[in-house]
């Protein structure tokens, strides 16, 4: 497996900036997401949701790169698996939950979407589709309509490795290229595109190697490494705002779940290579982490557990009573006019 | 002798501009050379010789624009032997015609056994037409859908008239009398047939063998006929107008007026006097139907049906409201005469307001006028017929009487304003007698 | 008011929209300093700069994918595909994003989006330079796909189409941009999307058609005219929304209905307005639905008598026409 690369957690959140309450909120975005999706799981297991798709494993990467975003200025493109990153930009539990039961008042969708499909413009967070990696193009588009209007801001989109090979991906990096857009492609290399492996996906090494191909840094990190991802957004957001450009940040993660509910892992990979990559889990690692730096007690660290699952369970009970969609309206907004 | 063409540069380029010549007449070429420059919408390019030779005539002059495949000059070449194989134009013609697209359907016959377009069906079916009476003209003898409106409207003609007005029926299409009206299937709903069992079947209208060819006048007064019936939903009145005074009146002064005028008096113009008048006191029967909106007319311009042996046609008196009864009456005199003689200008046949149709004159008593469409009314006046009337308190008198049929485009107009017209006419006309002016 | 030509009508209303607008403005290939291959943006880069007619790389889906981003965040795109051939590499970023974004997010992002296409074949272009594929977008609810057939239509609709709130598909005939010149009006104004235009008033016949085709429509119609058959033509000029009104007032105006469109007949946009004809006409049809459309092959080839036999003509639709009037 390839975690080799990149700066390990030895550094301490005060030397890139981070005080101890922002690394506090890093965890409990973490610790909100994954309690979360944990509940999904359940939800699914227990015949209650038709369909999870889960981003256990990858929120120490999505929290980090989200502290380094304003929320007011920038703009999100997420992917199925942002879960952590949706939270930080201000979707509630129950804003995920409605959308996951189908409910009429599904921030997102209206109840049309798959769960997982993240969207919503009050928090600056655009609609995303299925088939992948068509957002990436539309990073660049919001980048360039934010520059001719004379704002300022970046655009942070993600996707997968898998998606890193689907035209619109070097379509949608080259263009920014050419036109030094500020946009931030954030690859999470999970290792598995559905059942293939990274070696079957990408003839090269890392994604990050394709970015010298448009002229912009490509740059990898550890995943689980929360505050190598923040120092490295940072520097990309930074880049970006001074006009220099796009970065491309792969963070090597790893898929913690099967692909979806409707997927089952075991064909395709060993329980003992789930098992090593759930030592490596950014919030084990991230945890003993603020532990051992005495920013965190364990009483205090179980304290928040408990509040965020009665959060969520209080979210659960208040999606399921919300009404469904009404079946007409599925007629509407296909256009401005209604019809 | 080649020529040399302007090319097409560009695949939305339909003309070239000559730029410049790079070689004049008399200047060998070789092939390939550069022969002018030549500039389009798209690009500036140089146009190669195709050949080798001596530039023989330029027929194109620097500044002129040409369009794609004009010849430009001529080459005299040198030997047959540089001419490159070309797909000529001629080569294309002989291809055979893409005919992929069109299937071979239609051009199969019906068969034996009749079929029917829906359209045709319907039409039969509301009209009560029994299809096997109609002469088809469509493929292989196929009923169409203009067939069975022709028929429609030769049953009309045919149907209900006496063999001694046969020969005049076909003047009579707009004075239809009611009850053949009733009778009349393409006119009217089948619940309005119930219970008339007495109403001619098709196969009557069969037994006039003579088949009457349809003139061309036939066919625009059916179709302008059936479009008004289609599109305006009639609505009749009619009222009784005591004439007496009229009648007395005309007698009085007609042959004085003869002697004056050089024609009749008639009592026609007295009504297109009364109906114009009218008709400046209700402008809303001086309109037509458009669809978003109802046209007003600000002038009366009175359509005047006038029948001639074998056709109908309406000329119109126009500013009719500008006129006094003797000049009516000029009017209707000359256009009466130059109908009959087919002098009439396609002028004088448009741009009419509100039609009266003189149904007395064929001594009919009611009629059921079919409105001159896009007007909004058509008024017909019928004989005038000398009857016992009840008068005053609790007498009879014998008076001359005279109805006064209106239809109406119920779009437009109501039974309220139809009658209120009505009413004015006929105050209107039975004030008329010594003191009336009619110049 | 004056004539003009039809390439010139589509520069003008650009032109005109991006001084009214400043979030108009044009990217595509060759769109900047060359003025468009076929030279429909000449002149605009001199008036906006070039990031208002912006040359972007050759990739079609990065030219729709960034156009939907921006429209989705505030800017008017028209988004050039240099050939209607080359739009095929866009086709996810069209009917997967641009045709669903309000859709997939209850009204909460919209896409106002021009894209334009020249379209359209007898120009020598062959298989990729020629193809007519409005019939693969009508399908697609969200979008809305117009074709202008007069210099009036090209100005007014697209015009129409920059203001519209939704993503508009603009097919422009390759053929007409120098063929075709008339009467424009200066100023600004719109031809409503969804609406046909009635051409010509007849009463045995009725063609509906779109594109170049209502021109050698025409043209036949008036050499039937002269053999005493009287044809009614319709153009749709919308082809998504269809003019559902205006092809049921042409059905009942005479019975019988030939619909003409240069792009192939399998699944063509003349199969729809049959459809409608057939749900909600039958009763005023005097002659089964005729169609004339270009033979089932997968394009336009390019040699002279391989084109010519592909490409309809006034001729072949005179010969369709008079078919249907023997009926």
């Amino acid at each position: 497996m390839a975690f080799e690369i990149g700066e390990t957690a030895v550094k301490r959140h005060r030397h890139i900036g981070l005080t101890d309450q922002d690394v506090m909120n890093i965890y409990e975005n973490m610790l909100l997401a994954r309690v979360l999706d944990e509940r999904m799981w359940l939800l699914n297991r227990a015949g209650k949701l038709p369909f999870v798709v889960s981003g256990q494993g990858q929120e120490g990467a999505q929290a980090a790169a989200a502290y380094a975003l304003d929320k007011q200025r920038d703009v999100i493109l997420p992917y199925y698996r942002d879960l952590a990153m949706v939270l930080a930009f201000g979707e509630t539990p129950l804003d995920i939950l409605l959308a996951n039961f189908g409910r009429a008042n599904d921030l997102s969708s209206g109840g049309r979407q798959m769960p997982g499909h993240f969207s919503a413009r009050r928090h600056r967070i655009f609609s995303q589709s299925s088939p992948v990696t068509t957002q990436l193009p539309h990073a660049a588009g919001i980048a360039l309509a934010a520059r001719m209007r004379g704002e300022d801001l970046v655009t942070y989109v993600s996707f997968g490795e898998g998606s890193s090979n689907q035209g619109d991906f070097h379509e949608a990096c080259n263009f920014a290229g050419v036109h030094k857009l500020p946009v931030i492609f954030f690859c999470e290399n999970n290792h598995y595109a559905i059942s293939v492996p990274l070696h079957k996906q990408i003839g090269s090494k890392y994604v990050a190697d394709r970015a010298a191909g448009y002229g912009f840094p490509g740059i990898v990190v550890d995943g689980n490494d929360v505050l190598s991802v923040y120092a490295h957004m940072k520097d990309a957001v930074e880049r970006a705002l001074r006009g220099e450009g796009p970065t491309l940040i792969e963070a090597l993660t790893y898929r913690l779940h099967p692909h979806s509910s409707d997927d089952d892992d075991r064909s395709y990979r060993s329980k003992e290579e789930v098992e090593a990559a759930r030592a490596r889990d950014a919030l084990v690692t991230f945890r003993r982490y603020m532990i051992d730096e005495g920013v965190l007690t364990e009483q205090e660290e179980k304290d928040l557990r408990n509040r965020l699952t009665q959060d969520v369970d209080r979210a659960i009970e208040e999606a399921e009573r919300s009404p469904l969609p009404a079946p007409e309206s599925a007629l509407n907004h296909v256009y401005a006019d209604g019809k | 002798m080649a020529t040399v063409v302007m090319p097409k540069l560009g695949e939305s380029v339909t003309e070239g501009t000559l730029g410049r010549w790079l070689k004049s007449v008399g200047d060998t070429v070789e092939k390939y050379e550069p022969l002018a420059e030549v500039i389009t919408d798209k690009v500036t390019a140089e146009v190669p010789s195709d050949f080798v030779g001596v530039l023989a005539e330029i027929l194109v002059q620097e500044g002129e624009t040409v369009g794609v495949g004009t010849v430009i000059a001529t080459i005299v070449e040198q030997g047959e032997l540089t001419r490159r194989p070309v797909m000529t134009e001629a080569a294309a013609e002989g291809t055979p015609v893409c005919n992929a697209a069109v299937d071979s359907r239609r051009s199969a016959p019906m068969l034996a056994e009749k079929r029917y377009s829906p359209a045709v069906r319907r039409l039969a079916h509301e009209a009560k037409v029994d299809l096997s009476m109609v002469q088809g003209t469509g493929l292989g003898g196929r009923v169409t859908r203009r067939d069975v409106l022709q028929y429609i409207e030769q049953k009309k003609v045919a149907q209900g008239v006496t063999p001694e007005s046969l020969r005049s029926a076909s003047v009579q299409t707009i004075g239809r009398q009611l009850g053949q009206s009733n009778a009349d299937p393409a006119y009217v709903g089948p619940q309005a047939q119930v219970g008339m069992a007495q109403r001619a079947s098709a196969a009557d209208v069969d037994r006039f063998d003579e088949r009457v060819p349809i003139t061309p006048v036939r066919h625009a007064i059916a179709r302008h006929m059936v479009e008004s019936k289609h599109e305006a939903p009639h609505a009749w009145t009619m009222v009784e107008v005591d004439v007496t005074s009229l009648v007395r009146f005309r007698d009085k002064i007609k042959g004085q007026f003869k002697q004056r005028e050089g024609y009749d008096l008639t009592y026609l113009p007295f009504f297109i006097k009364c109906v114009v008048e009218s008709l400046k006191e209700h402008p809303m029967m001086n309109s037509q139907w458009a669809d978003d909106h109802i046209l007003v007319h600000r002038d009366v311009h009175i359509s005047l049906a006038v029948a001639t042996k074998d056709a109908l046609f309406v000329p119109v008196i126009f500013h009719a409201d500008h006129l006094s009864i003797a000049g009516i009456a000029g009017a209707v005199s000359d256009l009466a005469a130059r109908a009959r003689s087919g002098k009439l200008t396609v002028d004088e046949l448009k741009g009419g307001t509100f039609t009266v149709n003189n149904t007395g004159a064929f001594g009919s008593v009611l009629s059921y006028p079919i409105i001159n469409y896009p007007q909004a009314a058509i008024l017909s006046v019928e004989s005038i017929v000398r009857r016992p009337v009840v008068v005053g308190e609790d007498s009879i008198a014998i008076r001359s009487m005279v109805n006064l049929c209106l239809s109406v485009d119920h779009r437009i107009l109501d039974g309220w304003i139809a009658g209120q017209f009505l009413r004015s006419v006929k105050q209107k006309l039975e004030a008329i007698g010594d003191q009336t002016s009619i110049y | 008011m004056s004539v003009k030509l039809y390439i010139d009508a589509i520069t003008d209303a650009m032109r005109q929209e991006m001084e009214r607008d400043p979030a108009v403005f044009i990217l595509g290939e060759d769109v900047g300093v060359r003025g468009g291959v076929f030279r429909t943006t000449q002149g605009l880069i001199d008036q906006f700069g070039e990031e208002r007619v912006m040359d972007t790389p050759l990739a079609e889906s990065a030219i729709v994918g960034v156009a939907v981003g921006a429209a989705a965040y505030g800017m008017r795109p028209i988004a050039e595909i240099q050939f209607a051939d080359f739009i095929l590499p866009a086709v996810n970023q069209i009917i997967s994003e641009a045709a669903k974004l309000r859709y997939r997010s209850n009204n909460d992002w919209q896409c106002p989006l021009v894209i334009r296409a020249p379209f359209g074949g007898g120009v020598h272009g062959a298989l990729y330079h020629s193809q007519s594929l409005e019939a693969l977008f009508y399908h697609i609810p969200g979008l809305k796909v117009v074709i202008p057939s007069t210099a009036y239509d090209a100005k007014g609709l697209l015009i129409s189409a920059i203001r519209d709130p939704d993503p508009v598909i603009y097919f422009e005939h390759k053929g007409m941009y120098r063929l075709i010149k008339d009467e424009v009006p200066d100023d600004d104004y719109v031809v409503p999307i969804g609406k046909a235009a009635v051409r010509r008033d007849g009463t045995d016949i009725t063609v509906i058609t779109y594109g170049l085709m209502s021109h050698y429509t025409l043209t036949a119609a008036e050499e039937l005219a002269k053999e005493g058959i009287s044809a009614h033509v319709l153009d749709l000029r919308s082809i998504l929304p269809l003019d559902k009104e205006a092809i049921l007032e042409a059905v009942r105006k005479t019975g019988k209905v030939l619909i003409v469109h240069e792009d192939n007949k399998t699944g063509g946009v003349g199969a729809e307005v049959s459809a409608i004809i057939a749900e909600e006409a039958l009763f005023e049809l005097d002659a089964p639905i005729a169609r004339l459309g270009g033979p089932e092959i997968p394009a336009m080839p390019f040699s002279p008598p391989l084109e010519k036999f592909y490409m309809l003509n006034p001729d072949k639709i005179a010969k369709a026409m008079r078919e249907l009037a023997a009926f």
